[in-house]
């Protein structure tokens, strides 16, 4: 497999999601819902049957008024490396090949037409960022013209999951390559819902590139499976070696450790 | 009615009586075969599954049946392979339920998989890294080593017998059988292993990982073993209950014992194995990953420390001490209630590896969620069941399964002639024993 | 499952795990159409018909 970019490196795309600006507002959840056709249903009340590449968990630090506190954290596919490249919990797992880590631009993508459903991928990945389309997708009236065209929508039975809006990297490249660049600006490839937060508190780029702000906001330590050298950063659940490439910051210490396991983590009450 | 198909010496219910039979069960069939219309039509959301149970019953029905399943391929290896002659009496039941098992799985597997028209795709784009590609490999492959040591049996039906080709081929297939049960233990040990694989090499699931000795968790070595222990318990459980319906002795008494002692042995191994790798896995890899086994066990409405004292002790423990005592062993009561704590013991250790596995929350925010299945789920995983039913009717009533049968229960010998059919079968005088109906007889 | 598929790696592990499905399937298929030849041959010539 091809491991560099254009530029002669390979690329590691991944976020850097600030808790400290997320307000909870949902956008997004619902410019992800836009841009990748993510199907819905009229009744969305049970969670564990709605597909969200993107959403939203509330957590707190479990005290009561007048020192509770409440966090939002949006949890999108992780997009993990592994601990040695490429063997993220799903892809390892995958029996057809349908889904794959793309050793260019470290994104793990879903082939839809090639999953047929077995929802190992599901049960690997401890971040439920995996969703099985459980009803075939139905838009309201008219909506259909709403839709994507750069990317397919999903029939029932396959399991879906943020890549990244992958289809935006396949345009920006085409663009570049159409005025003789081979390589993309920080700008010219960014996610839907890192367009979408209002407060801006997703940055997306590559974090094997310095100038680029993930970058410079995470301090990912390559040597040391990119854990983050910034000490207000953390990964969720590092322990287990997923390796993701999604970074939280925070400067609360209890969200911090929210993101870890639970022996690690020390009582919330002990601190703040 | 049906007398001529009847193997010759032994007695069956009427006809009418045994169609009364099928078609109870074949009630049980149909309500399944209508649930699974229903998931194939609907598609999954008739199912109570959801994101985060996307292996619910019917996966642990898969599991639980190759492991019970393991009977056939344990019998066949000791019989074949290792030379235990003895098991000769027992082999063609091991494998009629060994294919029931196959068979089963592989239908579960078509009704659970999201869109059963691909899953040719998992052998055409395989991921050779995949655990569950070797499963499918692996228990492909395997059933049609059940199929080819099923036919025989098949051939032996007093009828077909007696068409020279079918004779022949019988005779031959029981020739070279060896070369396929070699090749069957050889399968077995991969997908059973394999199937403990899926599991063990989910690293983002600590409940259910386990370290690795090279490119394989102690699960896949867990499984194969479990399987090969509690497989017999199953053949063993079966016998008995079939042996209750029919009101007759079916198999000799020394060779139950030889496969229970065995099994019993193997068990006993086993379960020793499992209490160090639960001690390994809950005092070494889960504080490694993070966590303590009282994230696992505590906090909920149902997964307590009560299931793996029962997996370990009350269905592992106990059971394989009864079957290596050979005065437990020996008395009929003592050895039902031992395969029956094994068969339990194994459907919970299946249990726990695939659906407490996901009922734990991983990430710290995150929260237990239970599930109970849908009637379509329960309706769809009975329906095995009362195929398996009609299978072993069918295969007991028109063929050879139990060798011994005859001479374990002697047909008075005023049996009246042919032509009374519907309530007795023919009477034609029983002639050798044991007729040429084990494999490798022939 | 085949070298021509795209996803195909000449690489240890296609070679181990693919070798182990076509060596079984091999064997299964050699060994049950030897057994079907035999069995031909064997009611040419007049074998099976007349046995117990």
């Amino acid at each position: 497999m091809k491991q560099t970019g254009d530029n002669g490196k390979a690329q590691r795309f991944g976020m850097v999601i600030d808790l400290d600006k997320c307000t909870g507002c949902g956008s997004c959840m619902v410019a992800c819902q836009a841009e990748n056709n993510v199907p819905f249903r009229e009744d969305e009340s049970d969670k564990t049957l709605s597909i969200t590449w993107m959403r939203i968990y509330r957590l707190t630090n479990g005290k009561s008024f007048p020192d509770a506190e409440i966090c939002y954290l949006p949890r999108p596919c992780q997009h993990c490396d592994g601990l040695h490249e490429g063997h993220s919990p799903c892809v390892s797992v995958c029996p057809a090949t349908a889904t794959d880590y793309d050793g260019l631009t470290g994104i793990v993508s879903q082939i839809y037409t090639r999953c047929f459903g077995c929802r190992y991928c599901m049960a690997a990945c401890p971040y439920h960022a995996r969703h099985f389309n459980w009803w075939d997708p139905v838009w309201p009236k008219g909506m259909e013209q709403y839709l994507n065209p750069d990317i397919s929508v999903r029939m029932r039975g396959i399991v879906e999951k943020c890549g990244f809006c992958f289809q935006r990297y396949q345009k920006a490249l085409e663009k570049a390559h159409m005025q003789g660049r081979r390589e993309l600006e920080e700008h010219e490839y960014q996610t839907s819902c890192t367009q979408a937060c209002p407060a801006g508190a997703i940055v997306f780029g590559d974090l094997r590139n310095p100038h680029h702000k993930v970058h410079q906001l995470a301090q990912p330590d390559f040597k040391k499976h990119g854990r983050p050298k910034n000490p207000m950063a953390f990964r969720l659940l590092e322990e287990l070696g997923t390796n993701t490439k999604i970074y939280y910051l925070s400067s609360k210490k209890w969200v911090r450790e929210a993101g870890h396991n639970p022996s690690v983590m020390d009582k919330p009450e002990e601190h703040h | 009615m049906d007398s001529a198909l009847i193997p010759k010496g032994v007695k069956r219910c009427s006809f009418f009586q045994f169609m009364g039979g099928l078609g109870v069960v074949s009630l049980v069939l149909l309500w399944g075969v209508y649930a699974m219309l229903l998931c194939w039509i609907k598609g999954l959301n008739q199912t109570n599954m959801n994101d985060y149970y996307g292996f619910a019953l019917w996966i642990w029905a898969d599991l639980g049946v190759i492991a019970l399943g393991g009977g056939a391929f344990f019998t066949g290896l000791m019989k074949y392979v290792f030379g235990k002659d003895e098991l000769k009496h027992i082999i063609n039941f091991a494998v009629l339920i060994g294919f029931i098992c196959y068979s089963s799985a592989l239908l579960i597997l078509a009704i659970d998989v999201g869109q059963p028209l691909r899953s040719w795709y998992i052998f055409w784009h395989a991921n050779v890294h995949s655990m569950l590609t070797e499963v499918a490999f692996c228990l492909s492959c395997y059933f049609a080593v059940l199929t080819i040591e099923y036919i025989p049996l098949i051939l032996e039906n007093r009828q077909i017998d007696k068409v020279p080709f079918w004779h022949n081929l019988s005779h031959n297939m029981h020739t070279y059988m060896a070369v396929f049960a070699a090749t069957g233990a050889f399968l077995s040990f991969f997908h059973q292993g394999s199937l403990g694989g899926v599991a063990g090499v989910m690293f983002g699931r600590p409940f259910a990982f386990r370290e690795h000795l090279f490119i394989w968790p102690w699960t896949f070595f867990l499984f194969t073993w479990s399987a090969a222990s509690y497989g017999p318990c199953f053949t063993i459980w079966l016998v008995r209950i079939t042996e209750k319906i029919t009101g007759k002795k079916l198999v000799r008494e020394t060779a139950i014992q030889l496969l229970a002692k065995l099994a019993g042995w193997m068990m006993f191994t086993y379960i020793i194995a499992k209490i160090i790798d639960t001690i390994y896995w809950a005092t070494v890899t889960v504080p490694g990953m993070g966590f303590t086994l009282a994230d696992f066990y505590t906090n909920n409405a149902f997964y307590g420390y009560w299931i793996l004292f029962a997996e370990l002790v009350l269905c592992g423990v106990v059971p394989a001490l009864m079957l290596v005592t050979p005065k437990i062993r020996q008395n009929p009561i003592g050895l039902f209630i031992a395969v029956t704590l094994g068969v339990i013991g194994v459907s919970l250790n299946r249990w726990v590896m695939v659906l407490q596995a996901l009922a734990i929350p991983v990430m710290s925010f995150d929260q237990w969620v239970l599930y109970i299945p849908s009637w379509q789920e329960v309706a769809t995983t009975i329906l095995p069941v009362a195929y398996g039913v009609i299978l072993v009717m069918i295969s007991y009533r028109y063929l050879p399964v139990f060798p011994n049968e005859a001479e374990l229960n002697p047909l008075a010998p005023e049996t009246p002639p042919v032509v009374e059919a519907q309530t007795e079968e023919d009477g034609e005088t029983q002639d050798a024993p044991e007729p040429e109906m084990a494999p490798a007889e022939a | 499952m085949f070298p021509f598929n795209f996803e195909w790696v000449w690489d240890m592990s296609h070679i181990v795990f693919m070798g182990g499905l076509w060596y079984a399937l091999g064997i299964l298929g050699a060994g049950m159409t030897f057994i079907v030849l035999k069995t031909i041959k064997d009611t040419a010539e007049g074998k099976g018909g007349d046995h117990h």
